[in-house]
């Protein structure tokens, strides 16, 4: 499985991303620099890390989506190749329009980073396939911005077309129907705002996000 | 250019007597820039003039030292990464106090970002940041607007820098009312071959200037720093700095791929007097002299003067030496990341500081007069007398009511509320998050890991100076044991008063008397600091406070000890000698609400005895859970543990009055678990067995019990109650 992490100006989840990566796959991803316009053929995953890319300035990944790199993205997307972003990496997929919806501020206004327990809602996806639908599982959260919100057509969407692959067990930073992470129609692409990559290994005391990335190599394999 | 008058001198903090000596060293008036240059890197915080000589006496050296104080920070070695390649610890804690009382946020972000930058300058990637806060009193107007603002701070910085906050201290007092301390520690891994230092060499290399382009903010905040607050200090809000992280970010970035080339000779971050002194240190270490063309100086603003090119304080900018001809190597670098890239200068000979301004001579300065020249005092100081002794023996009337009080106490209730706002998990090798004695971080694409803590208790170092310096080295080394590390230095950040006053020099001489009784017996050297002095508002005295952070090191991340209680059934032992000892403690001032008495004494013997024996206890995996007892004492420690495993205990007090027993401070002692039955081997202090965890509750016997949703309840309820009351006050 051939896999690509784009490197913004500000991420700082990309080493992590690669590291977990590298773990369950075997193969080291390759490094996406933001400025380039191509990414290398036959890709089988391209993965947008967390972090703050252009220091969130303006908006929280207004900026990276409109990196010349992203266009290559979308492009790897419209072809069917898996695109997944995390945390800062789904506010960019939501600005570059390769997912529906915004990220806005918490509704408690703080930052937070802890633990949060996730109900994984389908398990009808590459990036969701090694779970149980209906499972629930723990994951760490670190956002200032997670606050999912979209219109209420384009939520009842999402829901009908199951395209809601992580719902909040309890509501932890006020987003609408406590998503947590969503598919595109195509399910190729998956935003998500807790962190996968940080709970892979046992030094990291859970390894719920290990099996997000095993679904991936059954798939691929 | 403006002639200097007396006011001028005086306006720039400096003495007659200094104006003095400066005339003697130049032989002629210097002209307003040389006087503000002199002015900054004469100012405590630069020169350290009044702490220097006291400082010299803290033991600095070990065989796994590899860089003592002197340098941005210090170095420990710490083993090999998995090529054979020698690793090192770098780190350091630095003070931003005086900015964070003006402008909370932007203050305490820009202490993060210069202690990051300390770290980074020597060529280590950082890999955590801790914070010690100090408050003052919880119902001060001022304090729930600080604490929002700091905390913010600290959070947008180090979250977008991506370096994980993972642990510290938060504690309030009203000493603190008028004067809070900010202090930030990072600690960054690095080659221990390929370290990175600030002297300059060889004549006609190129001085580069890179990062952030300057504006006309932080001018004169050095000398700000070294001075005492008054009423008009938020008219000082000019002076504080504007932190940047993402431009840091990328610094990082550009500055470790540089480093990992050839091509730069020596380092130096723009801190504290910025240009003035980053340039002066390079160049006064290597012995040479520094020519800069101050025109070539990246600009924010346009009309900017020589005098505010050097004085200002605008964040993430760095002065380097590079090999020659190794400049479009490097610009390149800097480019791909964005960052400003200057040829602003070169080393020479002279011995001198010379600045140009569009080819004219601006200032000629010796180097000598302005680094090592700097004063030097001895100023006087008297002993702190020791306070008599409690005269009565207080007692409480309900222990369990005590407790419930004391965990729900601004000293120890839960700091979720602080450490959630942090991002303590990035980098993905946050082995121990914070909550515990010392957070353990693993040294990444190793099997090591490095624990980490910040302690000082500023009540004890009030009461009695030495001890309190002793106790607060002491208790670093403990909780650094009480993870499983074995702890191998310290940094230290002094926060004092007013050093004029002999009573406050008193006690900066008393705590470093004791904290190097502490290291020298714990062999726990110091490898880098800072002094912060001035902290009083209108002659209200901050409470003496040496935070020390401590570092140590596990072999293996998977070795490390927590405090949570692992399962029921297990035996709980108390490791130490028990006397009871209630002057200064937590439950005379949260529950009597008096704060006398002499501190819990400190012995060393004792400490070190009880300390190596508990790390063999953790490294031949004997215990389960582990804890060191410190503010509050057996009680709370025991209330921590349950509430970190929701295991309730049943217990039975150590023979003695009980209250003493069960909220005396007495030091160098441990709580431990061991599965049933287990037999611990012969212990060289005092090791009783107090009973064992299980159920929902904690028992005392003779005392009752209280739920531990009771206690959770209490513990958890502090910091939202007063923030969120902050929250809908500010509407």
């Amino acid at each position: 499985m051939k896999t690509g992490v784009v490197v913004f100006p500000g991420s700082n989840c990309d080493r992590d991303l690669m590291v977990a990566l590298e773990l369950v796959t075997g193969v080291r991803p390759v490094a996406l620099w933001h400025a380039d316009p191509e990414i290398p053929a036959g890709l089988d995953l391209v993965a947008l890390p967390g972090g703050f890319s252009h220091g969130d300035y303006l908006r929280s990944g207004a900026i990276a989506a409109r990196a010349p790199v992203m266009r290559a993205v979308a492009t790897h997307a419209a072809r069917g190749g898996l695109v997944l972003g995390i945390c800062n990496g789904f506010q960019v997929l939501t600005e570059a329009g390769l997912l529906p919806g915004a990220l806005i501020r918490n509704a408690g206004l703080d930052f937070l980073c802890r633990d949060v327990a996730l109900e994984v809602v389908t398990a009808d996806s590459p990036f969701t396939r090694a779970y149980a639908a209906g499972a629930t599982i723990t994951v760490p959260i670190a956002h200032h911005d997670g606050n999912y919100q979209a219109d209420a057509a384009t939520l009842d969407r999402l829901e009908q077309e199951g395209q809601v692959a992580f719902r909040y067990a309890e509501d932890v930073n006020g987003s609408a129907r406590r998503i947590a992470g969503i598919l595109n129609e195509g399910r190729n692409v998956l935003g998500m705002m807790p962190h996968p990559e940080r709970c892979v290994e046992e030094a990291h005391g859970n390894q719920d996000g290990r099996r997000l990335f095993e679904g991936l190599l059954k798939v691929l394999a | 250019m403006t002639a200097v008058t007396p006011e001028i001198v005086a306006d720039h903090g400096l003495s007659p007597d200094e104006y003095a000596l400066i005339l003697e060293h130049l032989g002629r008036a210097p002209n307003l820039l040389e006087l503000g240059i002199f002015s900054v890197m004469w100012s405590e915080h630069c020169s350290y003039k009044s702490s220097r000589l006291h400082l010299a006496r803290l033991p600095t050296e070990a065989p796994w030292v590899i860089q003592g104080p002197g340098e941005n920070a210090g170095a420990v070695a710490i083993g090999t990464d998995p090529e054979g390649n020698p690793l090192a610890a770098v780190f350091k804690m630095e003070s931003h106090n005086h900015p964070s009382f003006i402008e909370p946020y932007q203050g305490a972000a820009t202490g993060v970002g210069g202690i990051l930058r300390d770290v980074f300058t020597m060529g280590a990637r950082p890999v955590a940041l801790l914070d010690a806060l100090s408050f003052g009193a919880p119902d001060h107007p001022r304090t729930r607007h600080l604490v929002r603002g700091v905390v913010a701070g600290i959070g947008g910085y180090g979250n977008c820098v991506g370096v994980p906050t993972v642990g510290g201290e938060v504690r309030f007092h009203p000493s603190y009312n008028g004067n809070i301390l900010v202090n930030a520690m990072c600690v960054g891994v690095a080659r221990a071959d390929r370290l990175f230092r600030s002297a300059a060499a060889g004549v006609g290399n190129p001085v580069v200037y890179v990062g952030s382009a300057t504006g006309r903010d932080g001018i004169h905040g050095a000398t700000m720093a070294s001075a005492e607050f008054d009423a008009s200090s938020e008219e000082k809000r000019p002076t504080v700095q504007v932190g940047d992280p993402f431009l840091e970010k990328l610094l990082i970035e550009a500055c470790l791929e540089l480093m990992a080339t050839d091509a730069v000779i020596a380092i130096q971050d723009m801190g504290a007097a910025g240009l003035t002194s980053s340039s002066v240190e390079m160049a006064s270490k290597g012995g040479v002299g520094i020519r800069l063309d101050l025109e070539r100086v990246p600009a924010r603003e346009t009309g900017m003067t020589p005098y505010e090119f050097m004085l200002s304080e605008s964040q993430e900018r760095m002065l380097m030496v590079l090999k020659p001809g190794r400049e479009a190597e490097a610009e390149a670098i800097f480019r791909k990341w964005g960052l400003a890239f200057a040829v602003i200068g070169e080393i020479t000979s002279t011995g001198r500081l010379q600045l140009f301004f569009h080819g004219e001579q601006v200032a000629n300065l010796p180097l000598g007069p302005l680094s090592e020249g700097a004063p030097k005092y001895d100023r006087p100081w008297v002993r702190t007398p020791p306070p008599p002794p409690l005269a009565d023996a207080p007692a409480s009337a309900d222990l369990l009511r005590d407790l419930v009080q004391l965990m729900g106490s601004p000293d120890l209730a839960s700091r979720r509320w602080v450490w959630e706002q942090y991002d303590h998990m990035v980098g993905a090798d946050t082995v121990v998050r914070p909550g515990g004695d010392a957070a353990v971080v693993r040294v990444h694409g190793t099997r090591m890991a490095l624990a980490l803590t910040a302690d000082c208790t500023p009540r004890y170092c009030a009461a009695d100076p030495v001890a309190g310096g002793a106790q607060a080295v002491a208790e670093a080394w403990r909780n650094l044991t009480a993870a499983g590390a074995t702890p191998l230095a310290i940094t230290d950040c002094m926060n004092f008063a007013a050093p004029t006053d002999p009573v406050v020099m008193g006690q900066f001489v008393g705590c470093i008397e004791g904290m190097r009784a502490a290291c020298l017996a714990l062999d726990f050297p110091v490898v880098s600091g800072n002094v912060s002095l001035y902290n009083e508002t209108e002659g209200r005295k901050i409470q003496p406070t040496p935070s020390i952070g401590g570092v140590g090191l596990l072999a293996d991340w998977a070795e490390a000890a927590t405090p949570a209680f692992k399962a029921a059934g297990e035996t709980i032992w108390l490791v130490g000698e028990t006397r009871g000892h209630l002057g200064q403690s937590l439950w005379l001032r949260e529950c009597r609400g008096r704060e006398d008495g002499p501190p819990p004494p400190v012995d060393l013997a004792a400490e070190r005895a009880a300390g190596d024996w508990v790390r063999r206890m953790i490294a031949e995996r004997r215990v389960t859970a582990v804890h060191d007892l410190s503010d509050g004492g057996l009680l709370v420690a025991l209330a921590e543990m349950a509430l970190g495993g929701g295991i309730g205990a049943a217990i039975a007090l150590p023979e003695g009055a009980a209250t003493a027993m069960a909220f005396g401070e007495d030091q160098g002692r441990y709580l431990a678990t061991t599965p049933a039955g287990t037999e611990l081997p012969p212990c060289p202090v005092p090791l009783v067995r107090l009973g064992e965890t299980g159920g929902a509750a904690l028992a005392v016997e003779g005392h009752g019990a209280i739920p531990l949703e009771a206690l959770r309840a209490a513990h958890e309820r502090f910091f939202p109650a007063l923030m969120g009351s902050a929250a809908k006050a500010m509407g």
